[in-house]
């Protein structure tokens, strides 16, 4: 049966349709998800895709971690769930107490668009085994606050428990501390990053194919639940 | 006391500020005649602002009528000039609509908000046609880039385009950046949008339908841009500088993202009968372009709109630029449907008036009637202009000054420096540490963007199909000579459309020039009007569209007369694009074209000589036509595995551009009968630098057929230009001096 992925849809989610066409081409169904409803329709996985949710006038993604949705979401990634947050859906994860640590302003307070490329550093979670620890990938990257930062104490847990899942390399595009491009709550069913792997799924339109390991990886993880 | 149409008839000699809201003398009495009494102040205020040059075209009207007398016939055209904007047909039921706009004067008076509300306004533009909008593109022009004001206004300009063109979701995919001297109190700030839709999906701005509902949704009205068209876009500015702030709007972007998903929505469930955005003139605009293009007339109750500031009174209202809202036609039956469509996006919606018989447009006011007009004489049958226009006293002599006296740089060692020094200028430097602000990936249907020639959008995932999008404008070459001038920049814009494998189909242009009262400026503009019509009429593509902006002068210095033309291409399948970028080592590198020695109006000139003289470069619209029709050819076919057009900074700048793109070198060999300098830094028009696999050298020898073409090298092996017997230059010191300078200056 093929695996049903949710693509959640806030006021201001910009890459949802992006979002959706990489499931699409990962082989899997797209279940679009509305922020004001209590109904995950029954999916398999959640990816809550990049944007300005409610114009991230307030701290960003704070109000849409309040959304209706969000806390089914969040009992759903309590249970096991995997669930993917990219760029505001990773600071949306953080708002919403899923994943530790903020995303601040970039460090050179200017808006960022680029390729960028990323070590994956924890190839175990429900996001990246289909790639190898110490595999490089490159995809865009797009922010103005996405400055990774935590509490010192914080900061030395997520290194010592492997939830460090991709780090940048050559270029720190934002200042982010120790590198940190993405990471995932302790368990690795939860990830969230500031890049966009799902804007690298053709080679028409991206730097890479890169981004489609993810969607593999949680198609396998999901598979191995079901077999277990 | 809110001034009724009563009152007016009872007070007919009442002294009424016409001139402080921009209206002359003779353009009351107009309306004094129209109406058979004095206008309320409410209608003076409609009036002051839709007769506004920015949104009445009074000056420019008898010129643009070109566009159409002379328009191409053209299959593709579905919607032509006078709508919102121009939409065109692209094949397998698509339709494609876009036009660029200029957001002038409040960028200079606040750079932020004012760029940002530029991307705002074109992008209603689009979904008032009905549709998606795909992306953003932003000529820009600027006061020389080491100026202290410059400092002032390109980052603030920058991060409004990106602030708000981000927060939407659509990609910027190109655009022009240009520092010249003369837009130092002026600057340009030129916002293009594209948006596509299915033929069904074409929507107009008219209210037909008696008993049909008027719904103004999105934000609510405040007090910003209270007279922007008519005080701000509409006047010089004076010497004492920018203290027009209240003029400015202030943009919310994610609630224009809001309005374009709810806007998409009502048009998909056919709730709509007639849409208009609200941009310059607010509801002023809106109503009476809506009735004026209807079959009857409107009533409005403004007490229903819904206000930011509950102290605004009737005539602030009216004339309210506030950003974000649109106004639909809705019939009885699906108004409760749009209005939980709106409730869905947490839009506010309301119903202001409705569509009623008898041709007139009423206003009222806690209960008082405050207008009563004729629609078509705010909308449409405006003031009409005939200036006087006189070719400049000085033209004579700035033609005559021609660059031959010029020290030009010979050998090797000087063609190097001058190599170096050029592609460091501001004009040929790399840009991206502006456009590396904008978001070009969102939406996941770029195939190309900047550096590239054209920005490249896929519109359809299963065929493929798509367009590309140039803008260009040289308005050095406008300045020695408009006609000519305007010509080379739809020229340039042309190519670059095909040099990405596209077809040209279509034209829209943004028109911006000094002040219209001034004699000079009007011989100008009607000289680019007539060169460009004249142009496009010979290439065989309509303008669809586009926007006038006069008084870019700051006393007695205008700008330099910039055209900005933006011509669309389709693509069947966007996979077949050609980058500009060179390929893989042994390849063949081919000139396109015949270089002439001109050097006029040149990069060089303008870097090594600081020198503005003598006249355009030639220009033949059948070779550029022929030219083009090689590269769509050669792209289409695989013959071509990269492609990039001469323009700005000659064949040095563009071998340049083409190396480090992909960090690739090459072996070149300049024709042996041509001066090295000429070769390198002429700007000769209806040129392209093209590279060949060696097993396609046959097939482009056939594209080609008579077609003038040099082989100049091939792609090398190591990370560096070698000009066989010149000079030779490393990437990495290229690309020091190419990046370097922007950074320099605004990092």
């Amino acid at each position: 049966m093929t695996a049903r992925i949710g693509v959640v849809t806030f006021p201001g989610t910009l890459d949802d349709q992006d979002a959706a066409r990489a499931v699409a081409l990962g082989g899997a169904e797209v279940v679009r998800l509305w922020h004001g409803d209590h109904d995950l329709k029954d999916v398999d996985a959640i990816i809550l895709p990049g944007g300005f949710s409610y114009g991230d006038y307030l701290r960003c993604g704070a109000i849409s971690a309040h959304a209706p949705l969000m806390a089914n979401i969040v009992d759903a990634a309590n249970g096991g769930m995997p669930v993917l947050g990219i760029c505001n859906g990773f600071q949306i994860l953080c708002e919403s107490g899923l994943l530790p640590g903020a995303l601040t302003r970039n460090e050179s307070l200017h808006f960022i668009c680029r390729d960028q490329v990323l070590k994956i550093e924890n190839a175990d979670t429900a996001w990246t085994n289909d790639f190898d620890n110490g595999d490089h990938i490159e995809v865009p990257l797009k922010n103005g606050e996405g400055r990774f930062i935590a509490d010192s104490k914080t900061l030395e847990q997520l290194e010592a428990d492997n939830q460090v899942v991709f780090r940048y390399v050559d270029v720190n595009p934002n200042g982010s501390l120790n590198d940190i491009a993405g990471i995932s709550n302790a368990r690795g069913n939860v990830v969230g990053l500031m890049p966009h792997p799902e804007h690298a799924v053709e080679l028409l339109t991206g730097p890479t194919t890169d981004g489609l390991g993810l969607i593999r990886s949680v198609l396998a993880s999901l598979t191995a639940r079901s077999v277990a | 006391m809110v001034d009724k149409v009563t009152d007016a008839a009872l007070e007919p000699d009442l002294e009424q500020p016409f001139a402080e809201l921009g209206l002359k003398p003779d353009e009351y009495q107009e309306i004094k005649t129209i109406l058979g009494r004095r206008p309320t102040s409410s209608e003076l205020a409609m009036y002051s602002v839709m007769w506004s040059e920015h949104c009445s075209y009074k000056s420019s009207k008898v010129h643009l009528r070109q566009f159409g007398d002379k328009a191409p016939p053209s299959d593709a055209l579905l919607v032509g000039i006078g709508e919102n904007a121009g939409v065109v047909d692209i094949g397998q039921g698509w339709a494609v609509t876009f036009k660029v706009e200029s957001h002038n004067h409040p960028s200079y008076v606040e750079p932020y908000q004012g760029a940002a509300t530029g991307v705002g306004g074109i992008v209603r533009d689009i979904i008032a046609m009905g549709a998606r909008p795909l992306a953003v593109m932003d000529p820009l022009r600027f006061g020389p880039a080491d100026a202290p004001d410059t400092k002032r206004v390109l980052p603030g300009v920058v991060a409004g385009i990106g602030g708000y063109g981000n927060c939407l979701g659509l990609p910027n995919i190109g655009g022009e950046i240009v520092f010249d001297s003369t837009y130092l109190g002026n600057p340009l700030v030129n916002a293009l949008c594209v948006g596509a839709m299915k033929h069904e999906d074409v929507h107009l701005a008219s209210a037909k339908g008696v008993g049909n509902l008027v719904v103004l949704y999105g934000a609510r009205t405040g007090g910003d841009g209270i007279g922007g068209v008519s005080v701000l876009a509409s006047e010089t500015f004076d010497a004492d500088g920018p203290a027009k702030r209240p003029s400015v709007q202030v943009g919310d972007p994610f609630m224009e993202k809001l309005l374009i998903e709810c806007t998409l929505d009502v048009l998909g469930a056919g709730l709509v009968e007639g849409i208009q955005d609200l941009g310059g003139a607010g509801i002023s605009c809106a109503t009476s372009e809506l009735a004026s293009n209807g079959d009857g007339g409107m009533h409005v109750n403004l007490d229903t709109v819904l206000l930011r500031d509950s102290t605004l009174s009737p005539e602030e209202i009216l004339m309210s630029e506030s950003q974000e809202r649109m106004c639909a036609v809705v019939t009885p039956e699906h108004i409760d449907e749009f209005m939980s469509i709106c409730q869905r996006w947490d839009v506010e919606a309301v119903v202001i008036g409705e569509v009623t018989e008898g041709g007139r447009l009423t206003v009222d006011w806690h209960g008082e009637q405050i207008v009563d007009v004729p629609p078509r004489s705010v909308a449409h049958d405006g003031p009409v202009y005939n200036r006087p226009l006189a070719r400049p006293d000085w033209q004579d002599a700035l033609q005559a000054d021609v660059p031959d006296r010029l020290n030009r740089p010979k050998g090797g060692s000087a063609l190097r420096d001058t190599l170096l020094q050029l592609v460091a200028s501001p004009n040929l430097a790399d840009k991206s540490l502006i456009t590396d602000q904008y978001d070009r990936y969102v939406q996941g249907n770029t195939a190309m963007a900047q550096p590239d020639d054209s920005g490249v959008v896929r519109i359809d995932e299963e065929s493929g199909l798509g367009v590309a999008i140039s803008t260009d404008c040289n308005g050095r070459f406008t300045q020695l000579d408009p006609y000519r001038g305007a010509q080379l920049a739809l020229a340039e814009s042309y190519r670059n459309v095909c040099a990405s494998g596209a077809t040209p189909l279509a034209v829209t242009d943004c028109l911006n020039f000094g002040s219209p009262e001034d004699p000079a400026v009007m011989w100008q503009f009607s000289e680019a009007v007539t060169g460009l019509a004249d142009g496009c009429l010979q290439l065989g593509i309509p303008v669809t569209g586009g926007n006038v902006s006069f008084y870019n002068q700051t006393g007695e210095t205008a700008i330099l007369p910039t055209p900005v033309v933006g011509v669309l291409g389709v693509m069947p399948d966007v996979a077949k694009r050609t980058s500009m970028g060179f390929t893989k080592e042994g390849d063949l590198i081919f000139v396109l074209g015949t270089t002439r020695d001109e050097l006029a109006g040149s990069q060089w000139a303008l870097v090594a000589h600081d020198h503005l003289g003598g006249m355009p470069p030639e220009l033949d619209l059948e070779t550029e036509r022929r030219l083009g029709q090689i590269l769509v050819e050669g792209s289409e076919n695989a013959v071509l595995s990269a492609a990039h057009d001469l323009s700005d900074g000659g064949l040095g700048q563009s071998l340049v551009e083409m190396a480090l793109r992909t960090n690739t070198g090459a072996d070149l060999r300049l024709p042996a009968d041509a001066d090295p300098f000429v070769a390198l830094f002429s700007e000769s028009a209806s040129r392209a630098v093209v590279v060949v696999d060696p097993s396609q050298q046959e097939a482009f020898t056939n594209l080609c057929g008579d077609f003038p073409v040099s082989l100049i090298g091939v792609v090398g092996d190591e990370p560096e230009l070698r000009f066989d017997g010149l000079f030779s230059i490393n990437l990495d010191e290229l690309r020091e001096a190419h990046t370097a300078t922007l950074p320099a200056l605004f990092g």
